[in-house]
């Protein structure tokens, strides 16, 4: 096995544009990746930014396969999963996991916290779900008496713990984060991420973290890729490409986000 | 935004109220045999249009009065109970088991599925309601179950309708891609993910359905579609009850109090506990 896992090449995925379907006939698709190759290293970070619609979170979801794509390969560990079947993801799937953007939204709203990082452990055939769960609560670090109570009893960033349990109980290889802290207050934005570095440190995960703000994959990636209008603009190790982006959408990103300047002259 | 955190809801007056009577009337449809103090179709002439008990000229022995053929109108009323709620019972649960597995359907395979059951829906519904059912009366013959038929035949499309889209909306919930990435089936997602949510949904409409089986029922009796001619059922006590309401008021009177607080009782129910037995947030 190498120590790449993803490896990701040529990768293209449209979907049907409903507003232009003639009344017979195929609605025509518009292409929302375009060609996209790049590859994610073992234990690696990877910042995924870019604007609204330049289709990060498209491409997400077909890396943990909740969309197929046209074409293209998407190898996960050698394995190839661009169009495998769901039967046959399913053994697959403990491996890659996500952490959504809005925990209201992604917690069954009526099962309990332990019923909801529980059940995947369940379905996967898991041994052991007591503590499994217990500790993936205080990994998160949520008290144990949590695990009874229901997701609207829980503020936002505890929510976020929950959502982060869940995918971690699993103990899956890769992460997938997708704008989970925009949600989030500033103060518990902070707490998250903190909590997700050192998830990341103590598991040995590789996350791939989509954000629009830069600030945020600065600090928390070693790579970053650039995504624009479907295709790949810069893809580089985090330093470098705050030191010289040589794309000019990258240098319009950078230069949109305040930067603390020592020598800033007041006019 | 109101904070409901570990907020927990008494049931409300409502719930009280049409849980009360509907209780009351469980209780006096199965005892109805053993509770009435008469044959609800036995005849005495003599005793033809007699008040309730407080009015002058009343018999003690018939506590609401008697009809025109002398027939106990208490009795009578216990005794239609019992075949409304039946009526209620059978024809609210098919109608339920059928309209929401296909609203289900609809709304969380989408699809093909989807197409075909909406378009079903949308022709079903083109048809009037009460036509269809009398339609459906002459085909079918009168008696319990024809009615039953009739209920379900027209009424699965409410299910249908407000399921598939209480479904749809509950699918683009990130809950359900999240059982998808854990590697949940279809099958797995709509049952255990999805259904517990549109439940309370389903359980106030099956108790909606339920009233509206008994106005079914007591309408067709009200025309002669019913059950039989002799049987107590509300609405063939208020079909006879109109023709003397100037003679003997309480004979149309006391079927239409039991009818309405019945019908009132239902959809309060299914509403309150809607309300009651939902822990989040709308
Ligand atoms: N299921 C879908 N059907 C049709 N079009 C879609 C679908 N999902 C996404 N799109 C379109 O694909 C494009 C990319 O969407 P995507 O959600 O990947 O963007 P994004 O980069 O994540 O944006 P944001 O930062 O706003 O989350 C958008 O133009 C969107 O309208
Ligand atoms: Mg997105």
């Amino acid at each position: 096995m190498s120590d790449v896992i993803y490896d990701v090449k040529d990768l293209r995925l449209s979907f049907p544009d409903m507003s232009r379907k003639p009344i017979l006939g195929p609605a025509p698709r518009i292409e929302i990746l375009k060609g996209l190759t790049f590859q994610i290293p073992k234990g690696e970070v990877l910042g995924i930014v870019g604007g609204s619609g330049s289709g990060k979170s498209t491409l997400g979801r077909a890396l943990i396969r909740l969309i197929e794509p046209d074409s293209g390969q998407i190898d996960f560990e050698g394995t190839d999963i661009t169009h495998m079947g769901e039967d046959d993801l399913r053994p697959l799937r403990r491996r890659f996991q996500m952490i959504f953007q809005d925990p209201l939204s992604s917690l069954n709203p009526r099962r309990r916290v332990g019923g909801i990082i529980a059940g995947p452990l369940r379905l996967q055939g898991l041994e052991g779900i007591d503590a499994r769960v217990n500790e993936a609560l205080d990994m998160v670090g949520l008290p144990r008496s949590f695990a009874s109570r229901y997701p609207h009893e829980l503020s936002g960033g505890q929510r976020q713990r929950v959502g982060i349990a869940r995918a971690i109980a699993l103990r899956p290889d890769f992460i997938l984060a997708d704008e989970i802290v925009s949600g989030l207050d500033v103060s518990s934005q902070a707490q998250v991420l903190n909590l997700l570095e050192e998830l990341v440190r103590e598991l040995g995960l590789t996350l791939a973290f989509i954000s629009h703000d830069l600030s945020v994959i600065r600090r928390l990636c070693s790579r970053i890729l650039v995504l624009y209008q479907g295709e790949i603009v810069e893809n580089a190790a985090t330093a470098d490409l705050f030191a010289a982006p040589t794309a000019p959408y990258t240098q319009e990103l950078l230069s949109a986000i305040p930067l603390p300047d020592p020598d800033q002259v007041w006019v | 935004m109101r904070d409901t955190r570990g907020h927990t809801r008494k049931p409300g007056l409502r719930l009280w109220l049409s849980g009360g009577w509907i209780t009351v009337l469980v209780l006096a449809a199965l005892l109805a045999p053993w509770i009435s103090p008469h044959d609800p179709l036995a005849q005495d002439l003599f005793a033809g249009r007699m008040p309730p008990f407080w009015q002058a000229g009343a018999d003690p022995n018939y506590l609401l009065g008697t009809d025109s053929l002398g027939r106990d109108v208490l009795s009578r009323i216990l005794h239609g109970a019992r075949l409304a709620l039946t009526v209620a019972l059978i024809a609210g649960v098919l109608t339920c088991l059928i309209g929401a597995t296909l609203g289900l359907i609809a709304g969380y395979y989408g699809g093909w599925a989807d197409l075909v059951i909406s378009r079903l829906v949308d022709i079903w519904m083109a048809f009037p309601p009460v036509l269809f059912a009398i339609l459906l009366i002459a085909v079918l013959g009168t008696g319990m179950t024809s009615i039953i038929i009739a209920i379900v035949v027209i009424d699965w499309t409410r299910f249908a309708r407000v399921i598939r889209a209480e479904a749809m909306s509950q699918s683009k919930m990130d809950y359900v891609a999240s059982a998808q990435v854990v590697g949940r089936s279809r099958l797995g997602t709509a049952l255990t993910e999805i259904l517990p949510n549109v439940l309370p949904t389903i359980v106030a409409l099956l108790t909606l359905e339920m009233g509206i089986a008994v106005i079914v029922e007591a309408i067709l009796s009200f025309v002669n579609l019913s059950i039989s001619t002799d049987a107590p059922t509300w609405g063939g006590m208020i079909a006879e009850g109109r023709t003397s309401v100037h003679q003997a008021w309480w004979v149309l009177v006391f079927p239409l109090v039991a009818l309405f607080l019945t019908v009132l009782s239902f959809s309060q129910l299914g509403e309150g506990l809607k309300d009651h037995f939902d822990p989040v947030l709308r």
